[in-house]
């Protein structure tokens, strides 16, 4: 059993600002880590690397620096990272990312073995579209099951998988063959620490890492900028929503207490939650 | 893998660890550096002032390519009054080439510096606590730690865990610290635009400009000090401990309240504040310091209590700690002997270098700003400001008159010409002694 996880870096959203003057993100001094969605992909695939020897190779796209995350990867016991990286890849929209992810999944197919499962996150932090799972997938002609909350079961005697989809109405049982591209949600699991062995080797480790020489049929229009028909006109930041806000002053907390209900009686709120 | 023996293990990834690390990797020795932050310099602070001499000795030229802010050319010194301020200071174009000292910002510089350990061979390992140090009999044998199959072990530990060093307190060589022997240090970067500070400071290009204050610090022992980087202002206040205890100020009230006198304001309106810090400062002088070395153990910069703390010399007593016990280290690998006797290298470095003698130099001075009052960090440069006040007032008096006036203010501030006079004595011996 083989299995690939993609994985991205990307910025801290935790600790993201928006330029007020530009309306970009300052990526400035923002902390880069895995997009957690991956990690929880990276989690599963471990899991089947405990239980059935599974082989995990993890995949990325992005700049030398992405190294970093995929060391990451390697600590929490990955057994090798593939790092695609060449500076015609930059500026790729979804469509050109996982035209990129795609062939980079087959020749990982092509040197390593066969892939029998990629994992994806569910979507990124820092892009928020969730379209490269479903776009490497297509391309890749495997089967696809998104938003994935569960793994039960991983067959390598009859090749399938079966899984529980989290969808809006219900959670939805799918069996189907492998290959397949799953993207992942979080409830999936808990990613782990990584072991001091596993922190020590990654720290060891470098990635392989493949530019746009190292695919022998690529093809340069769908790559990079030019691959990428999305055309960003505009970003804005939303107009924080105005709230009339007041403040109750008392002699005492039972005084305050009183009032406030009073007010809350006095609005609309209680006859629309119908009591 | 978990039976690797590396040659050292260095637990701290600041400018002691990093040293060591840097030097024994260079030699071509196996060394492991453990830092609980999630990179270095994550947990560090410092006022800000890098000196030239003792990093250039262990990378020579590191100015070409070390995150530093800018070429201090200036020092000031402000005596503080309650609305006033008497300045003393110095600056010399001599002070650029060669450059004396640079601002910096310890977050960007510790990580630059363990990346050069990291380059040099050293295996760099974050967000890994070190919980432990594993023994056998009256040896260290390496270190435990909070991940899992946490253990590693090595010829040598160095500790360089920093101010409240857990692994010292495991050797029984640091003790929990007194609130009279460690100050606190708060500290806050505040953005401003280049050009506002170049103006503000009077700057040239990568010129810089260090002021230090005493007085007006809420009746506290202490310094102030205010540190222009490229496009920040470091700005801070250190006071013993035992004072915040005594006067129950909280550190933020306290730097806040400084940053409204109207010197400082003045220096400081406009800008954003940015970062806030807080971190402890050893200040337990010459007699503090511990034993740096035993049987399979060294122990350096803050970790060791090795702070110059007449001068802000706490990064570069560390980096040469650091460097030292490299040193040694490298020698009993040589030899092949890690025991106490082996390492004693390490002490006897220590001893004969500029880090004991001065410590040595200013032994008595921490006893001695326990001793005095600590109001008269208030009450001095107060009266100083009047007498300079009553000075350059035209209003009638007599320059005699007024010369009187101030010698008779400043003797009352110290609480009597005999306590003046007793002042100056011990202060003298503190500093020559």
């Amino acid at each position: 059993m083989h299995i690939v996880v993609c994985v991205k870096q990307v910025p801290d959203s935790r600790e993201i600002r928006i330029d007020p003057n530009t309306n970009t993100l300052v990526r400035q001094g923002v902390p880069a880590i895995v997009n957690y969605y991956d990690l929880h992909g990276l989690e599963e695939a471990l899991r089947f690397k405990d239980e059935m020897g599974a082989e995990v190779t993890v995949v990325s796209m992005g700049p030398p620096s992405a190294d970093k995350a995929l060391k990451q990867c390697i600590s929490m016991g990955a057994d090798r990272a593939v790092l695609v990286s060449d500076r015609a890849f930059a500026g790729a929209d979804t469509l050109a990312t996982s035209y990129v992810v795609g062939i980079t999944v087959q020749k990982v197919a092509e040197e390593f073995g066969p892939v029998d499962v990629v994992f994806c996150g569910k979507q990124t932090l820092d892009g928020d579209t969730g379209q490269v799972g479903p776009g490497v997938a297509c391309r890749l002609d495997y089967e696809q099951l998104t938003y994935v909350e569960k793994v039960v079961e991983l067959s390598d005697k009859d090749k399938s998988i079966t899984v529980h989809r989290h969808l809006e109405d219900g959670i939805e049982v799918v069996k189907t063959k492998l290959p397949v591209v799953v993207t992942v949600l979080t409830e999936l699991n808990k990613p782990r620490r990584a072991s001091l062995p596993g922190v020590i080797n990654a720290s060891r480790y470098k990635p392989i890492v493949w530019s746009t020489n190292d695919f022998s049929d690529i093809d340069r229009s769908k790559i990079g900028l030019k691959g990428s028909p999305t055309i960003v006109s505009k970003t804005w930041v939303p107009e924080p929503r105005k709230i009339d806000t007041k403040i109750l002053e008392g002699d005492n907390a039972t005084v305050v207490a009183s009032e406030l209900i009073e007010q809350l009686w006095s609005t609309e709120l209680p006859t629309r939650l119908g009591w | 893998m978990a039976t690797e023996r590396f040659d050292a293990i260095i637990v701290g990834g600041g400018p002691a660890g990093s040293a060591a690390a840097y030097t024994m990797a260079k030699a071509g020795l196996n060394v492991v550096l453990i830092e609980r932050g999630e990179f270095p310099g994550a947990k560090n602070i410092f006022g800000g002032v890098l000196y030239r001499k003792q990093l250039e000795d262990i990378i020579p030229e590191f100015w070409k390519e070390a995150p530093l802010e800018r070429r201090v050319v200036e020092q000031r010194m402000w005596l503080m009054g309650k609305d006033s301020v008497v300045t003393m200071g110095h600056r010399n174009e001599a002070f650029k080439e060669p450059a004396n000292a640079w601002t910096g910002l310890r977050v960007k510089f510790d990580q630059w510096f363990a990346s050069k350990a990291e380059q040099a061979g050293s295996l760099n390992i974050y967000e890994t606590v070190v919980t432990d140090l594993l023994r056998e009999g009256d040896r260290v044998v390496g270190v435990r730690t909070d991940r899992e199959e946490g253990d590693l072990y090595a010829n040598v530990v160095v500790v360089a865990d920093g101010v409240n060093s857990l692994l010292g307190k495991q050797l029984g060589v640091h003790h929990e610290w007194q609130p009279d022997q460690v100050s606190l240090a708060v500290k806050e970067v505040i953005a401003m635009p280049k050009e506002k500070i170049m103006d503000r400071f009077n700057l040239e290009g990568d010129e810089g400009v260090t002021t230090e204050f005493i007085g007006q610090l809420g009746g506290m022992a202490g310094l102030g000090f205010m540190y222009t980087n490229q496009e920040t202002i470091s700005f801070g206040v250190g006071v013993m401990v035992s004072d915040l205890k005594r006067t129950k100020i909280r550190p933020y009230d306290l730097i806040e309240n400084v940053k409204q006198h109207p010197m400082i304001r003045k220096m400081l309106q406009g800008g954003e504040s940015k970062e806030y810090a807080a971190h402890l400062i050893p200040e337990g002088g010459f007699h503090a310091i511990p034993p740096l070395s035993g049987n399979g153990w060294v122990i350096c910069g803050d970790a060791a209590q090795l702070v110059n703390f007449v001068h802000r010399e706490g990064t570069n007593l560390a980096m040469t700690s650091g460097k030292y016990a490299a040193d040694a280290i490298i020698e009993a690998h040589a030899k092949g002997d890690f025991s106490k006797d082996g390492l004693a290298g390490y002490d006897r470095r220590v001893r004969e270098s500029f880090i004991h003698k001065d410590l040595k130099k200013y032994q008595g001075l921490h006893g001695l700003l326990n001793d005095i009052d600590p109001k008269l960090f208030d009450r001095l440069p107060a009266a100083l400001n009047d007498a300079a006040y009553q000075m350059l007032l035209i209003d009638g008096l007599s320059k005699a008159e007024k010369q009187k006036a101030a010698i008779r203010g400043l003797r009352e501030a110290a609480g009597g010409t005999a306590n003046l006079v007793k002042l100056g004595i011990k202060g003298w011996r503190a500093i020559n002694g």
